[in-house]
């Protein structure tokens, strides 16, 4: 297996976690950071081993909490428990269809937030909460869901570039050859 | 090793990694915390730097004679600036004078240090932003952060080269404020949702029927956390509360806190 792909999924995680604290444009439009790790968090979750996605979302949320003013850590389990159940899943999910790719990152999108919401709550922390909060869950929800899909074409993509390719079966097999002549 | 087996010694393991986390003293808390960051920092210069390149850009396209005319209004009112600046020095000097005559303590006039603003919260129920002002710049937790509109918030987190400031309306930044023209005090705490749009609840310690909107809102100093003076906003509108015994009202704040880029640091 080819270090490149992996490589560039924690490098896409580092560059997302800061475009999370740019873009104050996207901000003062919809009222929501541009978040789109649970999106790539799913998309680890479905092809990788679940060592890959552990530590994926743990590196993820910990650099998440080292730029915002959540306590260290409180978006571990979260984002780790997204993850994990998307992995064990993967089975029995299309994981190639389109629809599929929307409903996980949409899912993503909007438990990731509100688990790291619950966790604040329980560590008696007293965090914005109000109505405004489920139109924030739903737009983060929707931008993972269109952003999963792109995530899923763009590494399968990278994937295919640098991994090694299976070997082709040839079509040619010496106890179906056709003897020809007299013997 | 079976695959049920492997699933549930990662899940015990990061479940016990966020446990151990969670309840890390706060000071080691905050370091490791600030130690993690320190992986952006390369993103942060390189963000910097393409904002000034970007700037830079936009002035190589400005006109020529737009320039000039710019700086000739930069010229006049540098030079009403000096004028109001000599004045000013002359009223300190003489209230300097009478504070002497009257044994008044003399106030020193504020220091102020520049900051960037180079990162924002990366979340939604907090009201963060991270300059580019640290320890080595002097920084210290507690320090006013204001804008020339009004008080921003104060520095929560201090790390080597960057901080972290609670803004106003943030569940860490409590103000403790007064009215300029009622002398009506009152606090804005948070967290208050409706600090999107610039409107801060204040909670007024007694009902005061004097209060209209437009009235300035300034920090009283109590609270020991932000000195006197800083100007807050103005009153957008007032409710009486708990049957007319207090008075709530709704201030506009003076900064407009989604448009932050360069911020002031008291020292």
């Amino acid at each position: 297996m080819s270090w490149v792909p992996l490589t560039s999924l924690f490098v896409a995680a580092w560059l997302a976690t800061y475009a999370q604290t740019q873009f104050p444009m996207v901000r003062l439009a919809f009222g929501i950071p541009f978040c789109i790790l649970p999106a790539l968090a799913a998309y680890v979750a479905m092809n990788h081993s679940i060592l890959i996605t552990t530590v994926f979302t743990v590196v993820t949320a910990l650099g998440v909490d080292s730029l915002s003013a959540n306590r260290f850590g409180v978006s571990v389990v979260p984002f780790f428990l997204f993850g994990f159940i998307a992995h064990i899943s993967r089975h029995v999910l299309l994981q190639d269809q389109r629809y599929t790719q929307f409903w996980l990152g949409f899912t993503g999108g909007i438990l990731v937030p509100l688990g790291t919401l619950a966790m604040l709550f329980l560590g008696q922390r007293e965090p914005m909460f109000g109505s405004v909060t489920i139109r924030q869950l739903l737009l983060l929800g929707l931008l993972n869901g269109l952003v999963c899909p792109a995530f899923f074409w763009l590494f399968d993509r990278i994937q295919q570039g640098f991994d090694y390719q299976p070997l082709a079966v040839p079509s040619f097999r010496p106890d179906r050859e056709i003897k020809r002549g007299r013997t | 090793m079976s695959l049920k087996r492997v699933h549930f010694l990662t899940l015990s393991i990061t479940l016990m990694l966020a446990l151990l986390l969670l309840n890390l003293p706060a000071g080691a808390s905050t370091r490791l915390k600030l130690g993690f960051g320190g992986v952006f920092l390369p993103l942060f210069g390189l963000g910097a730097a393409a904002q000034s390149f970007v700037d830079r850009a936009a002035w190589s396209a400005v006109p020529r004679r737009s320039l000039i005319s710019e700086i000739e209004r930069l010229q006049k009112d540098n030079a009403q600036l000096q004028f109001e600046v000599a004045q000013g020095n002359v009223a300190r000097q003489e209230r300097d004078r009478l504070a002497q005559d009257l044994a008044w303590v003399r106030k020193s006039p504020w220091k102020l240090k520049p900051a960037r603003v180079i990162g924002r919260e990366p979340t939604t129920w907090w009201r963060t932003v991270q300059i580019d002002f640290g320890a080595r710049d002097g920084a210290r937790v507690n320090q006013s952060v204001l804008t020339p509109g009004g008080i921003v918030g104060r520095i929560n987190a201090v790390g080597y080269d960057r901080s972290q400031v609670a803004l106003v309306g943030d569940v860490d930044c409590g103000l403790a404020v007064i009215v300029a023209e009622t002398r009506d005090n009152g606090i804005i705490k948070g967290p208050q949702t409706s600090a999107e749009y610039g409107l801060m609840e204040m909670s007024l310690l007694q009902n005061s029927p004097q209060l209209m909107a437009g009235h300035a809102v300034v920090t009283s100093g109590l609270g020991g956390v932000f000195p006197k003076g800083i100007p807050v906003g103005r009153v957008a509108d007032t409710r009486p509360m708990e049957a007319g015994l207090f008075t709530t009202a709704r201030v506009q704040l003076g900064a407009n806190l989604n448009r932050l880029e360069e911020v002031w640091i008291l020292l």
